[in-house]
C-alpha cells in the first residue's frame, strides 16, 4: 500500500484494577481490564479511516494510543515509519503537533475561563506556530475556516452551543497544522441536523488541507458516509478491516453483518423484526477463549472456542478475522 | 378507523423562570390509537419529552398545564392526585431513557418489580414473586429467579432498560410512554429492546408513544409520527407517507442530516444555525431563521397545522415548494 504515515502494529492496552494488599498476600493475580488485544492497522495519507464499535470495544482507547495520550502495553505505533514510543523532548512535540485530536464532549473538552482567542493563540503561541504580530490574523482566518463569525473571538465556550463548540475544537486542532485528525464521536453528543453541518464541515476541510482523519464513532450510517476504510472492532480487536462500500455490501465477519442488521436504516419500507445479535458483551475483565465473538455468532463452530482466527485476506486490502470463508447473512441466533 | 385510546388535545406546558414563563410545549394535540405505535420525533429543546411527562403530571410543582388529556372518558390533567396515581404506572407505564438514573440503585429488582404489582394488581404475595419471576422472562432476561435479588449496579445497560419495561408491564399497561428508552445503548442492543417493544405490542395488545431523535428508529419501529419543533408540532402522518412526502421544511432537513448508504463522502443535507433556545423563540414561523423556503410571511404570521387529509397536518406556507424539491430518503 502507498505512503502509510500511522499505523498500530499488534497494539495492546491493559487498564489494572488496584491491587490491594489483602490480595496480594492471598497471591491473586492483579484483575486487568483489557482494552486493546493486539490491534493491527495502516492509516494511508489523506484518507479517512472509519474505526467502528459498541460501547467498551476499545475504539476510544485506539485513538488515544494513537495520539500517545495512553502510552501502549505492547506492540507499536509508528508514525512516518519511526516508533512514537520512543520519540522525546522535540521530536515528540513535533509529533503532537502533526498528529491532534478533538475529542467528543464540546462540553468538557474546552477550558471554561479561555476565551477563543486565549484557546488557540494558545496553541499557536505553544508550537510557535506564528510570530505573535500575526497571531490575531491567523484567529480570525481559523475560525472563518469554521465558520465561526469573527467576533467569537472574545467570547467564553459557554455562550455557545454544542455544535459552535465542536467547531471551536476544530479550529485548535487546525491551528497548528496537523496531518492527521483523530476524531473521537466527533458528532455524538449533537442534535441530528446540526451534525450533518459539522460532517460537511469535515468532509470540506479534508479536501482543502489534505487531511489524514482518524473518524471514531459508533454510528454507523455516519462512518459509512464519510470513510474510504472502514475498521471493526470487537472486544480491543479488529475484526474486520477494508474499504467501505465492500464492508457494507459483504461483511465478512458475523460481527460486521450483526452491527450493519441491527442499525435501523431510514427507510420505513425495509423493516425486519429480527434480532441481529443475541446477547450482550463479554466483560473485557474475562476474555472468552477462541474467537470473542463466538458467545454470539450464530455461525460458532467448535473451532471457534479454542481457536483465535487470525486477520486474512478476503480481497484487495480487505481483511477479517473468521474461520469461515462464507456465511448465510441472514441467520440469526435464535437460542432463546 | 381504529380506536382512540389516549387523545390529547391544545396541550400547553410552561415553566416559571427568573426571565418570565417559558413555554415547553405549545397547543399540541394528537391521537394515539388501540395498538399503534406513534412517534414523537424532535431534537433536544423541542418539547417532545414534555409532552411525554405533562400526560403523565410527572413535573415540578412550578409547572402550568393547560388542555386536555382525555384517557378513558376521564381527563387526566383534572384527576385528584389519587386518582392519576391509580392510572400512572398502572393503566398508562412510562420508561426512560437513563435506567441507571430511573431504577433505585440500593434496591434489588425484585423490590421494585413487586412494589409495582402491590400498587396495582390484586395479587397475594407467592403471586407478586412468581409474576414478577414471569415478567423478566417476558423481557428476556435470563436466570431470572437469580437476577431478582441482583442491584441494578450489577446490570449492564440493556439489561437494566429490560427490567425497567419489567417494571413498567408489571401492571398490564394499556398504553406505554418511552421517553428515549434506547438512546443510550448500543446499536445491538437497541435492536433487542426496539423488537422486544414491538413483541409486547403484538402480544398485549398496548398503545405506545415513543419519543426520539433518531429517525431511523421511527422509521423501524412507528406506525404514525409527529414531529416537533420549538415546542409545537409541525408535521403529522404515517411514517411511510412523511418519509416519501415531507411536507415541512424542518422535516425534510431532519431527513436529510441522516447520512444514507450509496451517497458517501458528499455533503450531507443539513439545517444551517441551531434549535431555539424556549426564552427565544423567533416570531412567526419558529423554523423560519433557518428555512430556506422561508419568506416574508413566514417572519410575521405562524403558520397553523392544517390538515392534509385523514392523518395527515403540516404547518408551513410553502408546504407546495417543499413538496417539490422531493423527499431525501425517497
Amino acid at each position: 500500500m502507498t505512503d502509510i504515515i500511522l499505523s498500530a502494529q499488534n497494539v495492546s492496552k491493559e487498564f489494572l484494577f488496584p491491587h490491594s494488599i489483602l490480595a496480594r498476600i492471598r497471591g491473586e493475580p492483579p484483575r486487568a481490564v483489557h482494552a486493546l488485544n493486539g490491534v493491527s492497522l495502516d492509516i494511508a495519507k489523506g484518507e479517512t479511516l472509519g474505526i467502528v464499535g459498541e460501547s467498551g470495544c476499545g475504539k476510544s482507547t485506539l485513538a488515544r494510543c494513537l495520539v500517545r495520550l495512553h502510552e501502549t502495553d505492547g506492540g507499536r505505533i509508528m508514525f512516518e515509519g519511526a516508533d512514537v514510543s520512543h520519540l522525546q523532548g522535540p521530536a515528540r512535540r513535533t509529533f503532537n503537533r502533526r498528529v491532534q485530536m478533538i475529542f467528543q464532549d464540546p462540553y468538557s473538552s474546552l477550558n471554561p475561563r479561555m476565551t477563543v482567542r486565549q484557546i488557540l493563540s494558545e496553541a499557536l503561541r505553544v508550537h510557535r506556530m506564528r510570530p505573535a504580530a500575526q497571531i490575531d490574523a491567523r484567529i480570525a482566518e481559523l475560525l472563518d475556516l469554521v465558520r465561526l463569525s469573527p467576533d467569537a473571538a472574545n467570547r467564553y465556550p459557554h455562550e455557545f452551543s454544542g455544535g459552535q463548540r465542536q467547531r471551536i475544537g476544530i479550529a485548535r486542532a487546525l491551528s497548528v497544522e496537523p496531518e492527521v485528525l483523530v476524531a473521537d464521536e466527533l458528532v455524538s453528543a449533537l442534535d441530528v441536523s446540526v451534525q450533518a453541518q459539522v460532517v460537511n464541515l469535515l468532509l470540506e476541510l479534508q479536501d482543502r488541507l489534505h487531511l489524514t482523519v482518524v473518524f471514531v464513532a459508533h454510528d454507523l450510517r455516519l462512518v459509512r458516509h464519510i470513510s474510504h476504510r472502514v475498521a471493526v472492532m470487537y472486544l480491543g480487536t479488529v475484526v474486520e478491516n477494508g474499504p467501505t462500500a465492500e464492508i457494507f455490501a459483504h461483511p465478512n465477519h458475523p460481527y460486521t453483518n450483526a452491527l450493519l442488521r441491527a442499525a435501523p436504516e431510514v427507510n420505513p419500507t425495509r423493516r425486519t423484526r429480527t434480532v441481529a445479535a443475541r446477547g450482550e458483551l463479554p466483560s473485557p475483565i474475562n476474555l472468552p477463549s477462541g474467537c470473542l465473538f463466538h458467545t454470539r455468532c450464530p455461525h460458532a463452530m467448535d473451532r471457534c472456542r479454542t481457536e483465535v482466527p487470525v486477520l486474512r485476506a478476503f480481497g484487495k486490502n480487505h481483511v477479517a478475522a473468521c474461520h469461515l470463508d462464507t456465511f448465510d447473512p441472514t441467520v440469526t441466533k435464535d437460542t432463546k | 378507523m381504529t380506536d382512540t385510546v389516549l387523545s390529547v388535545r391544545n396541550l400547553t406546558t410552561s415553566f416559571r423562570s427568573a426571565a418570565g414563563p417559558l413555554t415547553a410545549v405549545n397547543d399540541v394535540s394528537f391521537d394515539v390509537r388501540q395498538g399503534e405505535v406513534m412517534g414523537l420525533v424532535g431534537e433536544s429543546g423541542s418539547g417532545k419529552s414534555v409532552t411525554l411527562r405533562s400526560i403523565m403530571r410527572l413535573l415540578p410543582r412550578g409547572a402550568q398545564i393547560g388542555g386536555t388529556v382525555t384517557w378513558a372518558g376521564q381527563d387526566l390533567l383534572k384527576l385528584s392526585d389519587a386518582g392519576i396515581r391509580a392510572v400512572r404506572g398502572g393503566q398508562i407505564s412510562m420508561i426512560f431513557q437513563e435506567p441507571m438514573t430511573a431504577l433505585n440503585p440500593v434496591l434489588p429488582i425484585r423490590i421494585q418489580i413487586t412494589e409495582n404489582l402491590r400498587a396495582h394488581t390484586d395479587l397475594d404475595a407467592n403471586g407478586r414473586a412468581a409474576r414478577a419471576r414471569e415478567l423478566l422472562d417476558i423481557v428476556g432476561i435470563p436466570d431470572a429467579a437469580r437476577r431478582l435479588d441482583e442491584f441494578p449496579h450489577q446490570f449492564s445497560g440493556g439489561m437494566r432498560q429490560r427490567a425497567m419495561i419489567a417494571i413498567a408491564l408489571a401492571s398490564n399497561p394499556r398504553l406505554l410512554l418511552a421517553d428515549e428508552p434506547t438512546t443510550a445503548l448500543d446499536v445491538t442492543i437497541q435492536d433487542q429492546i426496539l423488537n422486544l417493544i414491538l413483541d409486547l405490542r403484538d402480544e398485549f395488545g398496548m398503545s405506545v408513544v415513543f419519543v426520539t431523535h433518531d429517525l431511523g428508529v421511527v422509521a423501524a419501529t412507528c406506525d404514525r409520527m409527529a414531529v416537533m419543533y420549538a415546542g409545537r408540532i409541525v408535521e403529522t402522518g404515517t411514517v411511510a407517507d412523511v418519509f416519501a412526502r415531507p411536507n415541512h421544511a424542518y422535516t425534510r432537513g431532519l431527513l436529510g442530516s441522516v447520512p444514507q448508504a450509496g451517497a458517501e463522502r458528499s455533503m450531507l443535507l443539513s439545517i444551517e444555525g441551531t434549535p431555539p433556545g424556549l426564552a427565544a423563540i423567533p416570531p412567526g414561523c419558529a423554523f423560519n431563521p433557518r428555512c430556506t423556503f422561508a419568506g416574508d410571511t413566514c417572519r410575521t404570521t405562524r403558520p397553523e397545522l392544517t390538515s392534509l387529509g385523514p392523518d395527515r397536518s403540516v404547518a408551513c406556507h410553502h408546504n407546495d415548494a417543499v413538496v417539490q424539491a422531493g423527499s431525501p430518503v425517497a
